[in-house]
């Protein structure tokens, strides 16, 4: 076999670990399981940049998303659930509007495919690191410092919800356990 | 009584291995003097398939490899500190084969699986840990040549992978539905969390003076010598150096922050319920950790692959007469130097381990949230000034340069005498009861 069937084994290999955890992660009912099929999605998808040798795209991916937003996941769920076995299941009306946004993206996906222009070949050279940090820091300047002020208000907003309430001194557990967590 | 008073070493000379020890240690050596020059002569002619299938067969041997000797050598290190002899019996010499052993013992003990875990997750814990781990050594450069991917993110790469780890452990904490596990698993996810933050502002500051995230570029800055390395260019690199190790501590769960799986209050922690091969993989996965964070310390900041001596002495040598390259061989050797300043830093983690006593959570928080963020916050800041106003070649540059050097050379000399004294006394520290039943140790 030559490289392109190679590579364009790799892809299906990889498109089919995407695509079965997609699955995965909306028909699980346990929203554990769906953190991890949501990990191999993630995850698939930075395998898929890195086949396209857009290795800056695919390590973001990993500690961006893959990393840090599915330990953020999992640490919100054990905060939350109650037990392992709890089942979660959409109601009908939930259903109807996942539906209605899926189909929508779906018609919006498929006509872009059709009418884009792609470019190929190697991109090698100019995906580097030093290019992309150079044109955030000229080129596209004022957007990255607005995402910048934006994080910093998240950051300031977190840190003043988390202030304890008042000045009664602090319980075992914090002044503001969570109710009806046995 | 009188068989303490005669000298130890004469009343039993060693069993088989002890023997030809020495004559292993030489052709192990004179083998990876070989292995160091062979990508150079092997690697151009072979097709991509074969080289990457060759690099992930090698990163495998070497993980699994390193995995059995660090816990065979944890174990000694540990006896040692506590004035014991540790394994003796299997295999002979200094029970060197006790982590082939405990292997064996582990592949065939039963695979439990609880009544109330989640089982595919509780399977899926035990990989996820473990293949990160493994994957990060596909970007580790054990020198130029020697790398089985040379990628240009190399660096946030390998941080992407050691942070991945993270997730194993929450759900071998979380799938157990264990009380115990799932603390350890919480601690795990908390400090690992707060970590990345000062870890990630302490790998800022050699990226800043590299000017890159290709390992093989930061490592090939440091060519020109002990003084040439890194941590020793101006004290902010040194204060960076020292924060990245404390922080790499935390997130491969090594004492002092080693609440994850504390013992002594959480049964074993996040890997409580697992028994066999599954929880061998834990362990496989932390010492590879270990190992790929001590060489990511010695190639960002102690010379990477580069030995104390500057490379433009051994370039003449390389093309000398046979002597003058077997001597280059082992004094410019890049994976030996690698894999030695690595086995170094695994050492002073080991070392740290069984010395220091395991802090609280709160004390975790405390010292990463209120000491370590703010000065490797500070830290970078005072660094990019200094880049800034200091030239390279200015004379305080170069008196900054001095007095690190001095302080790295200093602290360096000074934890090889201590091992050495140790090392040298090593019958006394046992005690004369234990050399009385184990003639060898």
């Amino acid at each position: 076999m030559d490289s392109a069937s190679w590579e364009a084994l790799a892809f299906y290999a990889v498109a089919i670990l995407v695509a079965g955890s997609a699955l995965g992660c909306v028909l699980a009912t346990n929203i554990v399981r769906m953190a991890m099929c949501l990990l191999g999605t993630l995850g698939g998808v930075a395998l898929l940049y890195f086949l396209l040798t857009a290795t800056f795209l695919g390590v973001i991916q990993l500690i961006v998303y893959a990393g840090g937003t599915l330990i953020l996941i999992v640490f919100g769920i054990m905060l939350t659930s109650r037990s392992v076995g709890e089942r979660l299941r959409p109601r009908p009306g939930e259903a109807l509007a996942a539906t209605v946004i899926f189909l929508a993206l779906l018609v919006g996906l498929v006509a872009l495919l059709h009418t884009g222009t792609w470019a190929s070949g190697n991109n090698e050279g100019t995906l580097s690191v030093a290019r992309i940090g150079q044109e955030l820091l000229t080129t596209w300047l004022v957007p990255f410092e607005l995402a910048s002020v934006l994080l910093l208000a998240v950051m300031i907003g977190a840190a003043y919800l988390v202030q304890p309430l008042g000045r009664a001194p602090r319980e075992p557990g914090g002044p503001r356990s969570t109710e009806g967590d046995s | 009584m009188a068989a303490c008073l005669s000298p130890v070493g004469a009343v039993r000379v060693g069993t088989g291995v002890q023997k030809f020890a020495f004559p292993i240690f030489l052709i192990l050596l004179l083998a990876s003097i070989a292995l160091a020059w062979a990508p150079a002569l092997l690697w151009p002619n072979k097709p991509l398939l074969v080289r990457d299938v060759l690099a992930v067969v090698g990163v495998v041997a070497f993980v699994s490899l390193f995995a059995m000797f660090a816990i065979w050598w944890e174990r000694k290190v540990a006896a040692r500190i506590q004035s014991r002899l540790g394994p003796m019996r299997v295999g002979g010499w200094h029970g060197w084969a006790q982590s082939l052993a405990d292997g064996l013992k582990l592949f065939q003990k039963e695979d439990i699986f609880l009544a109330g875990a989640d089982r595919p997750l509780y399977r899926l814990a035990a990989y996820i840990a473990f293949v990160p781990a493994l994957c990060l050594f596909l970007a580790l450069p054990f020198s130029t040549a020697w790398i089985a991917r040379d990628l240009d993110v190399g660096l946030i790469f390998i941080l992407a992978l050691l942070g991945l780890g993270v997730l194993g452990v929450l759900l071998a904490g979380w799938a157990s539905n264990n009380k115990w596990s799932i603390y350890g698993a919480m601690r795990e996810a908390c400090q690992m969390i707060s970590y990345e933050i000062p870890l990630g502002f302490a790998l800022l500051v050699p990226i800043l003076t590299a000017g890159t995230l290709r390992l093989t570029a930061i490592g090939d800055l440091q060519d020109a010598g002990f003084p040439s390395w890194l941590a020793f260019h101006n004290p902010f690199l040194l204060i960076a150096a020292v924060l990245f190790f404390v922080a790499t501590l935390a997130s491969c769960k090594r004492a002092p922050f080693d609440l994850p799986e504390a013992e002594s209050e959480l049964v074993a922690g996040y890997h409580t319920e697992y028994s066999g091969f599954r929880w061998a993989l834990f362990f496989f996965a932390e010492y590879a950790e270990m190992f790929a964070a001590g060489a990511l310390a010695a190639i960002l900041f102690f010379g990477a692959w580069h030995s104390p001596l500057p490379a433009e002495w051994g370039r003449t040598w390389r093309s000398g007469p046979l002597w003058q390259q077997a001597l280059h061989g082992v004094l410019f050797s890049g994976p030996l130097w690698l894999i030695g300043k690595g086995l170094f830093f695994v050492y002073v983690q080991m070392w740290l381990r069984w010395t220091l006593p395991r802090i609280r959570l709160d004390q975790v928080m405390y010292a990463c949230v209120q000491v370590m963020l703010p000065l490797a916050m500070l830290n970078l800041l005072a660094h990019a000034v200094w880049q800034w106003l200091v030239p390279a070649d200015s004379l305080l540059a170069q008196i900054a340069n001095g007095v690190c050097t001095a302080i790295g050379a200093v602290t360096i000399v000074a934890i090889l005498a201590t091992i050495a004294y140790g090392l040298f006394h090593r019958r006394r520290l046992v005690g004369t009861l234990v050399v009385d039943h184990r003639p060898g140790a």
